[in-house]
């Protein structure tokens, strides 16, 4: 039987008619002609092994939520899982607005039929800029990750120095990225934090401090959830030797706690997961770098920035700042290089910051520190369970220590798994030091009952 | 009446609210939207702030809009009316970015809970399926170039090429050849990231010019290459739709000296299913599932750029890959990459994005994908035909033959008959619904434009896109003050260039403008007023 032949309803012109015609406007016979470029040699005459397609939308549909349903999210499940990614609530109007065919399947128009994205990410910068206190902020890179290893590349060009300090309670994945990022040309040294405080050690830190030393980096909150209380003294021996200081921080905490500039921040980034992002498995990210509107900052960024700018009819207008810095513009003599990354998840973000407005964030992150203190006290009240770091301030994070369990974190989170709780980031493999050890992450989505429950069900396992 | 069918064009004016800075809009008090309560059970003296020091506390609430929901919502929606999507226009203007349908099914499916509400630390039996996914995406991109392993993390195509740099640079330094390879070569109509990235990982870049047909020029590639010679980063066909057919020959070459080839696939719509980057003779290669793959561009990402490379590169992966488990059945997140660069990004890749991907070759299967391929071709060809015949376009290079997918043109004859640029005509093409684009820098091309019409576009679509295009070059002949001066009928008039370049001048944010200006740009005498 002849197969016959499919017209896609992606492809309008598959439809056998249509193509004669073009072909025929063309002045050729076959669609084989087009490609008679490519030469025998490297054509590919082979099978590529792809399933059989699943042509109707319903077919497709059903296969691809069938393989979701073996899935258990996070709705379905208590989690209590944090290091990086962070279930919060997503208001209906971040998907509602980063849905919109406008926005979703806009790319890379001009400031003037695309007025909306330009002015759209502006305003998330200017609400950004207000969050963290800085006059500049990009349009965002990849992830925080990427955002911190450029804002060290950044701090090197500008002080021409080439080595970091990094602290060692910093995410150690985003220290992989960062490794990676900054090899070569900036060598990264990882300053010891306090086993008793969880914060950085900072004479460890004055110790390696001299006038070689481009930038200090740390989180804030730590990996840990720590929040780290000697900004201050950490900003003023870097500044000493002309070094510049480095903060990723978590832009929903900052309804409550100081901007990192208060303390003495020259470069600020963070990630943007947390202001109206999906989990999505972690794989819905955006990095955002701030700082002074100063020329030797603004002329390092690898990223885009969008100014503001008036237009012949005095409407607001908008445009890439400094363009000649980009490798879009300069090729390997710009700023590192800039691509498509993560403008729709910041549009997102300046959703977020708008419905929540002032009092929204503030009122967050109070509820987010009282949860997080309770559910660590609560824990802690669990025999053999022992609070880590608790002499020090957390936010959103916290770290348990099962030593005295004779249990290790991985038995019990699977144990927690039959309870239907996705219990905490196990920390033994990555911080062997600190024995078994797990990470706990409640946000303003957790109910008194929520953590209680979890408080029941690791007595249960741990007696 | 509806758009004249018989001259194509539209009596159009795009959406225009004239809106403010969100700033503008706000008013003391107003919510967005409230948050939960804390149970009293939970509630500390100081609302939590007890512990923190005095001085680590905000003094005053961040200065952000205060707003109902609705005026948010209204807001967004009047910014998203003054943006004009792919699905909104004959999006084929934007050349090298395969602005093709996204479909919304695959949007939705994305969207599925089951997959927006998972953890990257949950329990690896508890997102079984989304494993599987991952690592059938992984199987096609094999079979659809030849590559042996994939890392799906990069977040884009430059981030991809960044990725394959950092593969290149760690597999130099495990060879002992840190100083002694030092070099990368690239050529002028590959991505621009291809050169920037390899400088960041601690290259020389090389970069090889046309030759008179346009492809890279063979010989200057001979004489670049030698024992320094790291690698060659290339695309094929090259930004200007022209497929290199030595292209088999020019990875010999590189081989031949001891060096990688990598493949930048930016380009791989019009040649899926047809040509590999395997037989090609490459070592590594990318793909970004948001162009070839169908995700939507999102404003410029979320995208996704995967990475392929030979079972020899595979040792220096990013961790974790997806792999399976045949003992157990189970698929799981792979660490055991012996010489890994480490990391490039948070977690495992872009999942929404990876979905969509996986949803689109399924959609189409093996047949499918090669007709997308064709159609882009054929599209491509009948428009560049119909291109060539407007009065002051050309294309350079390789007359008379047929192009790939996408074309850059010229408007050098136009420009000098009329004085009218390329940028001219972008503005004024504006006017009537649909994007258009210039080219990257430098313009080796005068007053370039590229054109790629993908497989997306029915004929009659490809027909008004030449209407216009040729209308407004006749505009150009007849009419120039009306180009000159466009756009008329987007959302914004003539915008002033100057304040996006000057220090002094220029505002990021709505506070630096605050800074800077009072009322509409009018200067502060002094900054502390």
């Amino acid at each position: 039987m002849e197969k016959k032949k499919i017209v896609y309803p992606y492809i309008p012109n598959s439809e056998p008619s249509v193509q004669k015609e073009m072909l025929e406007a063309i002045g050729i016979n076959d669609i084989e002609e087009l490609y008679k470029c490519i030469p025998e040699e490297v054509k590919f005459k082979g099978s590529m092994g792809l399933p059989e397609p699943l042509l109707s939308e319903w077919d497709l549909k059903r296969h691809v939520d069938g393989m979701m349903s073996k899935n258990a999210s996070c709705l379905e499940y208590l989690s209590f899982l944090g290091g990086g990614c962070y279930q919060h609530h997503v208001p209906a109007i971040c998907d509602e607005v980063n849905r919109r065919s406008e926005f979703l399947t806009a790319y890379a128009g001009e400031p003037y039929e695309d007025h909306g994205r330009f002015q759209a990410l502006f305003e998330y910068a200017s609400m950004m800029a207000e969050l963290v206190d800085m006059d500049v902020v990009n349009v965002p890179t990849y992830d925080g990750s990427q955002a911190a290893a450029t804002s060290l590349r950044m701090a090197s060009r500008i002080t021409k120095r080439d080595k970091v300090l990094v602290a060692g309670n910093s995410s150690p994945d985003r220290l992989r990225i960062i490794r990676n990022y900054c090899h070569p040309g900036v060598e990264v040294e990882i300053i010891p934090f306090d086993p008793k405080t969880g914060r950085l050690d900072l004479d460890a830190l004055k110790e390696k401090i001299n006038d070689g030393i481009a930038a200090v980096y740390f989180e804030n909150p730590s990996f840990f959830g720590t929040i780290e209380t000697t900004g201050q003294a950490i900003a003023e021996a870097i500044h000493s030797s002309g070094g510049l200081l480095v903060v990723f921080v978590e832009p929903n905490s900052l309804g409550v706690l100081a901007p990192p500039s208060r303390y003495g921040a020259d470069i600020v980034c963070g990630d943007l997961q947390s202001l109206g992002l999906h989990m999505y498995y972690g794989g819905a990210r955006a990095g955002f770098i701030a700082t002074p509107d100063e020329e030797r900052f603004v002329m390092e960024y690898p990223s885009r920035l969008f100014g503001i700018a008036p237009t012949s009819h005095k409407e607001w207008g908008f445009g890439d700042v400094a363009w000649e810095r980009t490798s879009f513009a300069k090729r390997e003599n710009a700023k590192e290089f800039v691509g498509t990354a993560a403008a729709l998840w910041a549009i997102t973000a300046g959703v977020y910051l708008a419905l929540m407005g002032p009092k929204g964030m503030e009122e967050l992150g109070k509820g987010i520190l009282q949860r997080t203190r309770y559910a660590r006290d609560l824990l802690a009240k669990i025999p053999g369970v022992k609070p880590m770091f608790d002499q020090t301030p957390a936010y959103r994070e916290f770290v348990m220590n099962f030593d005295d369990t004779g249990m290790k974190v991985k038995e019990i989170n699977e144990k927690l798994l039959e309870e239907k709780i996705f219990g905490c980031v196990d920390l033994s493999e990555k911080f062997p030091a600190l024995g078994e050890c797990g990470l706990f992450c409640v946000t303003e989505i957790h109910t008194a009952e929520d953590i209680e429950f979890l408080a029941r069900a690791i007595a249960k396992v741990v007696s | 009446m509806g758009m004249n069918m018989e001259t194509k064009l539209r009596d159009f004016h795009q959406a225009r609210w004239d809106e403010p800075i969100i700033y503008e809009l706000s008013r003391e008090g107003e919510r967005g939207i409230l948050i939960p309560e804390v149970d009293e059970v939970m509630r500390y003296p100081d609302e939590g702030l007890e512990e923190i020091p005095q001085e680590l506390r905000r003094e005053a609430p961040p200065n952000l809009p205060e707003m109902g929901q609705m005026r948010v919502l209204r807001h967004y929606l009047r910014l998203s009316q003054e943006n004009l999507g792919a699905d909104l226009n004959i999006d084929i203007g934007q050349g090298t970015c395969t602005m093709k349908y996204s479909p919304k099914i695959n949007d939705q499916l994305a969207a599925n809970p089951k997959v927006s509400e998972l953890h990257p630390f949950q329990s690896q039996e508890t997102v079984q399926g989304l494993l599987k996914m991952m690592y059938e995406t992984e199987q096609y991109l094999r079979g659809i170039s030849g590559m042996d392993r994939f890392s799906l993390h990069p977040g884009g195509g430059s981030h991809a090429i960044f990725t394959i740099a950092s593969i290149v640079r760690a597999w130099v330094d495990s060879r002992g050849e840190s100083d002694k390879r030092d070099e990368i070569i690239t050529t002028i109509f590959s991505h621009p990231s291809n050169a920037a990235a390899s400088k960041l990982k601690g290259f020389k870049v090389i970069t090889i010019y046309p030759g008179p047909d346009g492809r890279p020029d063979i010989e200057a590639l001979k004489a670049a290459v030698s024992e320094r010679t790291a690698a060659l980063f290339i695309t094929n066909p090259e930004d200007i739709g022209i497929y290199n057919s030595r292209i088999k020959e020019f990875t010999d070459i590189v081989h031949s000296v001891g060096g990688l080839c990598s493949y930048d696939q930016a380009n791989l719509n019009g040649i899926m299913g047809l040509t590999r980057a395997r037989e090609a003779g490459f070592d590594l290669c990318f793909y970004n599932l948001h162009k070839t793959f169908s995700s939507p561009h999102g404003c410029g990402g979320p995208g996704g750029g995967v990475v392929g490379v030979t079972e020899e590169l595979a040792q220096f992966l990013p961790v974790p890959l997806v792999s399976f488990d045949e003992t157990t059945g189970k698929y799981f997140l792979d660490y055991d990459v012996p010489n890994t660069i480490g990391k490039v990004k948070d977690f495992y890749g872009v999942v929404p994005v990876i979905l969509r991907a996986y949803a689109w070759i399924r959609s189409l299967g093996e047949e499918g994908l090669k007709e997308a391929a064709k159609v882009a071709l054929l599209n491509n060809n009948y428009i560049f035909k119909k291109i060539l015949d407007i009065k002051g376009a050309s294309a350079p290079y390789a007359e008379g033959e047929l192009r790939m997918e996408q074309v850059r043109y010229s408007w050098e004859k136009l420009y000098k008959d009329t004085g009218v640029t390329t940028t001219d005509i972008q503005n004024r093409m504006f006017d009537f619904g649909v994007h258009y684009w210039t080219s990257h820098e430098p313009w080796i091309v005068p007053e370039p434009f590229t054109i790629e019409p993908t497989e997306s576009y029915s004929k009659d679509e490809l027909d008004e896109f030449i209407a216009i295009l040729k209308h407004v070059a006749n505009e150009a002949y007849t009419n120039p003050e009306i180009v000159k001066t466009a756009p008329h009928k987007s959302v914004i008039h003539h915008i002033d260039h100057d304040y996006l370049d000057d220090p002094e001048k220029w505002a990021i944010t709505w506070r630096a403008y605050k800074k800077k200006y009072t009322g509409y740009f009018e200067p502060r005498k002094n900054r502390d007023e």
